[in-house]
């Protein structure tokens, strides 16, 4: 086993304005430098809930359990402080910034990652070179960030991010959502370009489309705010043969109840 | 001193709240009446004519009442007339060279850096401290081409012909009681004329201070553009923290002749404590342009409506208005619009940002006048409230005498997204500076149509206005 880079110790976690809705009910999960895990699991059963709390999104109250990141326990740290330190999410949703260019944006970031100025020659140069690893156009990163991007368009310009910041753990959730087969190969092959044998990737994902692209070594199943199945890449290829309901069934459960439960 | 803190700390942070302490050459005692007219008339050796003006323009205001439409009616009524200073003299002359200002006074225009600006990025410069003008200087083949840049009383000494043509066309002194109010103890101010088909390709500039407390400031500028010209004045104003209030209300007037084009850029950075009323109109002719840039940020209360009246055909008018209301603030601002002549077009775009229990309101006219056919228009204001304290609000009104129009109108109203913070601070980015970019990025359709050296400088100012906003 490698090298911890994220320990997710028992947490459960609940809606920061509703306290009485618990999303994630208990979940324990390791990823090490250089593993990809594939984290999947049914419409509602926490899994953005997951990531972002992983993240520190500000909407979500740790109840119970631990964020462990390299080593130290950053449940209380801000989003900006975790991102710092090597700690990326790719958005489902990426959020329109109108006004802010993505040239702009990408800067701040990788100032604040690295503490320090970077100056405006160095900072061209590998914007440059990280846009051609994925392909893109120089005139995409003169957009204003998020605004007016097709879903494709958003999911690139989050793993254009995840290039330039070079974290030790990437959370990806739902990149392959709303993306069309070529959008989704573009994307896939995006990440499989920048991944080091240091960095960790926590692929979150509904499907198992994206799977065919990038090769997890582990696969959990979350399902109503636990991880109910763990296993190698072989419990995708289930899953996308018979989907969600032997799990469910196996449990008592059924998708339907899930699924109106999470609402 | 204790007030001045208290007033600072009320405020907070303002880096143009010093005063000099020096005595001015002359202060008017306090009030408003005939004497004080008839007194400083004199001593700016003023034409009968003007005199006459004023003394009627101070009659009229005596008839005139605050507008019926006012946002914050109890804020004008505040404004106690008796007690302000309506002339201040700190020096006697105009000079053409920094090294003839009076030096304490050089010492703000350096602190406020004019002079740095005018060497590196102006094709003139000019500064006004109260109620002179102290400074003016064009670059001197702009001169040999006729260009005049001068303050307006110079310029009523040295053009008085076509002062008293256009002086009060453009604004007459009933318009409005600011108005009147301008044009009977009106002051300083840039007159400018630029000649047929001269075209001046770098700004010019003037600046106006406020020192004195409790002191009114009623500049008053003309701009004439001849056919086929241009000219970018660009404006700037700051003044010290007291604890009372002082009172800006200029009037501005700019006539474009045909196929001229006139863009005025306003970076107002007022104390709170300065009510700031002011009247700003063109008259834009055949295939004229009009654009007025204007960002209103700091003071106590803003009523502002650039206008633009479309007079010959093909003739267009645009407005760029931005406003920053923080803490005991209330900017209303927007714009005016009026289409008389056919084939006519206008843009009006209006971005607001309220902070604490600031307050912003849009408030536009468009009127477009039967025969003015083929008029378009479009209209978009934007408001941004930073937190559940600020308030803004949109007064649009149109009447369209025409019926072959194109009318185009959009508000919004947003908050400072939790999910937009989120989003940067997932990428590292402090709290602040994200609450920052998305402040800078809202209002960057405004500022991108600044000069570099002036979109920068606009960026910093709102960005110390968000200094603690977060949090």
């Amino acid at each position: 086993m490698s090298e911890p880079i994220l320990e997710v110790r028992g947490l459960q976690v609940s809606i920061a304005d509703k306290p009485e809705i618990h999303i994630v009910k208990g979940v324990d999960l390791t990823v090490g430098r250089g593993e990809v895990h594939a984290l999947m699991g049914p419409n509602g059963s926490g899994k953005s809930t997951l990531a972002s709390t992983i993240a520190g999104s500000p909407s979500y109250s740790v109840d119970a359990g631990q964020i462990l990141f390299k080593g130290e326990d950053v449940t209380e740290w801000s989003a900006d402080k975790r991102a710092r330190n090597g700690l990326f999410l790719s958005f489902q949703y990426p959020t329109p910034i109108p006004g802010v260019t993505m040239v702009n944006l990408l800067r701040a970031a990788l100032q604040a990652r690295r503490g320090q100025e970077v100056p405006a020659r160095e900072f061209l140069v590998e914007l440059r070179s990280t846009l051609g690893q994925l392909k893109m156009d120089e005139s995409f990163a003169r957009r204003y960030v998020n605004d007016g991007f097709s879903g494709g368009e958003k999911k690139r310009a989050e793993i254009l991010q995840l290039g330039m910041l070079k974290p030790d753990l990437a959370i990806l959730d739902e990149t392959d959502s709303g993306l069309d087969v070529d959008a989704l190969r573009t994307v896939a092959e995006g990440v499989n370009a920048l991944r080091t044998a240091e960095m960790g990737i926590l692929l979150i994902t509904h499907y198992e489309r994206i799977l065919n692209y990038i090769q997890p070594d582990f696969v959990h199943v979350l399902v109503n705010g636990r991880i109910v199945r763990s296993g190698d890449a072989s419990l995708a290829k289930q899953i996308e043969t018979t989907g969600y309901d032997p799990i469910l069934q196996e449990l008592g459960l059924s998708r339907e109840k899930e699924e109106a439960a999470a609402r | 001193m204790t007030t001045n803190i208290q007033a600072r700390e009320a405020v907070g942070e303002y880096k143009w709240g010093f005063h000099d302490e020096e005595q001015p050459l002359f202060i008017a005692e306090k009030g408003l009446n005939e004497d004080v007219i008839r007194g400083m008339s004199k001593m700016k050796g003023e034409p009968e004519w003007m005199l006459e003006q004023r003394l009627e323009a101070l009659a009229t205001f005596r008839q005139l009442h605050d507008p019926t439409w006012a946002g914050s009616p109890e804020l004008l009524q505040a404004i106690d007339f008796d007690n302000i200073h309506y002339y201040v003299r700190a020096t006697d002359r105009d000079a053409t060279k920094w090294e003839d200002v009076p030096e304490y006074i050089k010492d703000t225009f350096d602190k406020l850096g004019i002079p740095e600006a005018e060497r590196q990025f102006l094709a003139g410069a000019g500064a006004q401290y109260d109620s002179e003008v102290v400074y003016h200087n064009i670059r001197e083949d702009l001169k040999k081409q006729g260009v005049v840049f001068l303050g307006m009383d110079q310029g009523l000494a040295e053009h008085e012909d076509l002062v008293r043509e256009y002086f009060g066309t453009v604004v007459p002194a009933g318009d409005n009681r600011y108005a009147a109010l301008n044009s009977a103890v009106w002051s300083g101010g840039s007159f400018i004329y630029v000649p047929k088909g001269v075209r001046v390709e770098i700004p010019l500039q003037a600046y106006f201070r406020i020192n004195t407390e409790n002191m009114g400031q009623f500049e008053r500028t003309l701009i004439i553009a001849d056919e086929d010209s241009y000219v970018h004045y660009v404006e700037g104003c700051t003044a010290p923290i007291y604890s009372t209030d002082s009172l800006h209300s200029a009037v501005v007037e700019i006539v474009i002749k045909k196929g001229a084009r006139v863009r005025y850029t306003t970076i107002q950075n007022w104390s709170n404590n300065v009510y700031n009323l002011v009247t700003k109109r063109a008259y834009a002719y055949e295939n004229a342009v009009m654009e007025w840039v204007d960002g209103n940020l700091g003071s106590k209360l803003t009523m502002k409506y650039p206008s633009v009246y479309l007079m010959g055909e093909g003739a267009h008018g645009e407005i760029l208005s931005l406003a920053f209301a923080g803490n005991g603030q209330h900017q209303d601002a927007g714009g005016k619009i009026v289409h008389v002549a056919p084939n006519t077009s206008s843009a009006i775009v209006s971005k607001s940002v309220s902070r604490g229990n600031g307050r912003t309101s849009y408030r536009g006219l468009l009127k477009v006048y039967e025969g003015a056919e083929n008029a378009s228009s479009t209209v978009r204001c934007d408001a941004l409230l930073l937190d559940e304290l600020s308030r803004s609000d949109t007064y649009p009104t149109m009447e369209v005498d025409e019926e072959r129009v194109q009318i185009g109108h959009e508000a919004s109203v947003s908050k400072l997204g939790e999910d937009q913070l989120f989003y940067l601070m997932a990428r590292g980015i402090p709290e602040e500076e994200a609450a920052k970019m998305v402040v800078n990025g809202f209002v960057e359709p405004i500022v991108k149509e600044l000069p570099m050296e002036y979109a920068i400088e606009l960026n910093r100012l709102i960005e110390l206005q968000m200094e603690g906003s977060v949090g």
